[in-house]
């Protein structure tokens, strides 16, 4: 379980995050929503320690984690799996030992054994056989796929995942999601998902944050979601004419 | 560079020396590195010794214009301001064109597409894994090629000097060999190893603290070789001065 309290950052005189709460609980899919620009990426990043909030704290099983120096961090960051906005794949190396690279630094582990878990990896987001290309030989999607074979590579307690489906298919996102879902299910994980998308809100929120003007303006399930009356909540969930009708029918 | 810049150049410095991770990775980031720098220069520096040595021969030869200053002293004088400055001085600013804006663009790159974010989630140290075996890299094989650069500086006035007749081979080769004093050797590995510090850790320290985007890397390379190209005559001036 991961819980923040009271997270602040500003950039300048850019107040991001105004004092934002939550607990996310493991074994659930987590989901922080909000419009573009409303500060998702930054209370992950502050949540992860690479942004330091200027007040607040963040448990990780308990353990503070914002007081801690570089080497105590280290201990919770092995067990930290996170897929960036952007991939932030090494471009310098291949699918493949991206993927093989934490278990590189961190595992004893014999090359076939982790070749292995590259595979079942690459398998788990569809891109069997891709091993050899560069990041530079993939389409975003692809790339983002990518990220996410990493992330999951050392089997984290924590998974972090920013937009995982922006920029892919619909079929694709789906099995993102359902990935996603699986392996917090499956491992026990503490999962939190960064998204706009609403096909993602409906099929895999269990919990959801709503962050809108660095206030935490709402939270809940996907089943409350489609029955609130907030006004703000509804303009950002039901933006859509197909999501306003399908709301209708409900 | 102000002094909260040296600052921050002196602590992440600091978290580069942190002890490794896993070593097998390192040494081979060492190996890599030492490739990129010492044989994917080789090429340069040898066509600029040769050329300054040559140069060098004629334009001693040209200086001296009195009958009573015998024609060997244009092989010890080339033979030693090529060991004590033109080889280790020239090299280094040329490599810290290459070397140094390659290094600030790799890392800075790294640092804005966020992959040094993704090495830090990890839990790996970052300036560790990727400064370190850059610095570990410099400063073993520049000395290597100031060496090389030395040896073809004195075999280019070989060269120039008896092809535009301003000496006599046999002139030359006693110039060269009369009067040596080894301690120059001594001085010179020590201004390279110096250099090749500043070559590899300054344009690190300029590439990893980049904010912004494509047009911020390339300033901060542009950055990197000039502070680099100040540092090294800084420290030439005060290497020389505590050495001779
Ligand atoms: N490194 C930074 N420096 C300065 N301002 C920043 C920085 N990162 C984010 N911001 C600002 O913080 C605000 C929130 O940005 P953030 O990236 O968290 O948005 P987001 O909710 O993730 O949006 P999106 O859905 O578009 O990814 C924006 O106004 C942005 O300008
Ligand atoms: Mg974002």
């Amino acid at each position: 379980m991961i819980e923040i309290k009271d997270i602040h950052k500003s950039f300048g005189d850019n107040e991001v995050l105004k004092g934002i709460s939550g607990k996310f609980q493991e074994g659930v899919t987590n989901l922080i929503i909000g419009g573009s620009g409303s500060g998702k990426t930054t209370l992950l990043k502050c949540m992860i320690g690479l942004h330091h909030p200027e007040q607040g704290h963040v448990y990780y099983d308990g353990r503070e984690f914002t007081q801690l120096n570089f080497e105590e961090r280290i201990e919770i960051r092995k067990e930290i799996g996170m897929l960036f906005q952007g991939s932030a794949l090494f471009d310098s190396m291949t699918v493949e030992e991206n993927i093989m690279f934490p278990l590189n630094m961190f595992t004893d582990q014999a090359r076939s054994e982790k070749l292995d878990r590259v595979n079942f990896c690459l398998e788990r987001v569809n891109l069997e056989g891709k091993n050899a290309l560069y990041p530079a030989e993939l389409s975003g999607g692809m790339k983002k796929r990518v990220g996410i074979a990493r992330a999951i590579a050392m089997n984290p307690k924590y998974l972090f995942c920013d937009e995982p489906n922006s920029g892919l298919d619909p079929k694709t996102s789906i099995v993102i999601d359902e990935l996603i879902k699986e392996i917090t299910e499956e491992y026990n994980t503490t999962t939190i998902v960064v998204t706009h998308d609403m096909n993602s809100v409906m099929g895999i929120g269990d919990y959801i944050i709503f962050l809108h003007e660095g206030k935490k303006f709402w939270e809940g399930s996907n089943k409350e979601i489609a029955k609130t009356d907030i006004q703000e909540l509804n303009d950002f969930v039901f933006a859509s004419r197909f999501m306003k009708a399908a709301k209708d029918k409900l | 560079m102000n002094f909260t810049n040296f600052g921050k150049y002196i602590l992440l410095l600091k978290a580069a020396f942190r002890r490794p991770e896993k070593m097998k990775i390192y040494l081979k980031a060492i190996f890599q590195e030492m490739d990129f720098i010492g044989r994917g220069s080789l090429g340069l520096i040898s066509i600029i010794s040769t050329f300054i040595g040559a140069v060098m021969t004629l334009q001693i030869a040209f200086q001296l214009v009195s009958d009573l200053i015998p024609k060997t002293i244009i092989g010890s004088v080339n033979r030693d301001s090529s060991i004590l400055e033109l080889s280790p001085t020239i090299s280094a600013i040329v490599l810290a064109g290459k070397i140094g804006s390659a290094i600030s663009s790799e890392i800075g790159t790294m640092r804005v597409t966020e992959q040094i974010d993704a090495l830090e989630i990890m839990g790996i140290n970052a300036p560790g894994y990727l400064i370190l075996p850059k610095i570990l890299a410099g400063i073993t094989m520049v000395p290597v090629l100031v060496i090389i650069s030395m040896f073809l500086s004195i075999t280019g006035g070989y060269i120039g000097g008896t092809l535009s007749g301003a000496v006599t081979a046999a002139e030359y080769m006693q110039g060269i060999t009369t009067d040596f004093n080894p301690y120059t050797i001594t001085v010179a590995l020590v201004k390279a190893f110096v250099f090749g510090f500043i070559i590899t850790s300054v344009p690190a320290y300029e590439g990893f603290y980049v904010k912004g985007g494509a047009l911020e890397v390339a300033q901060a390379s542009t950055r990197a070789v000039v502070i680099s190209c100040i540092s090294i005559l800084a420290c030439d001036y005060i290497v020389t001065q505590l050495l001779l």
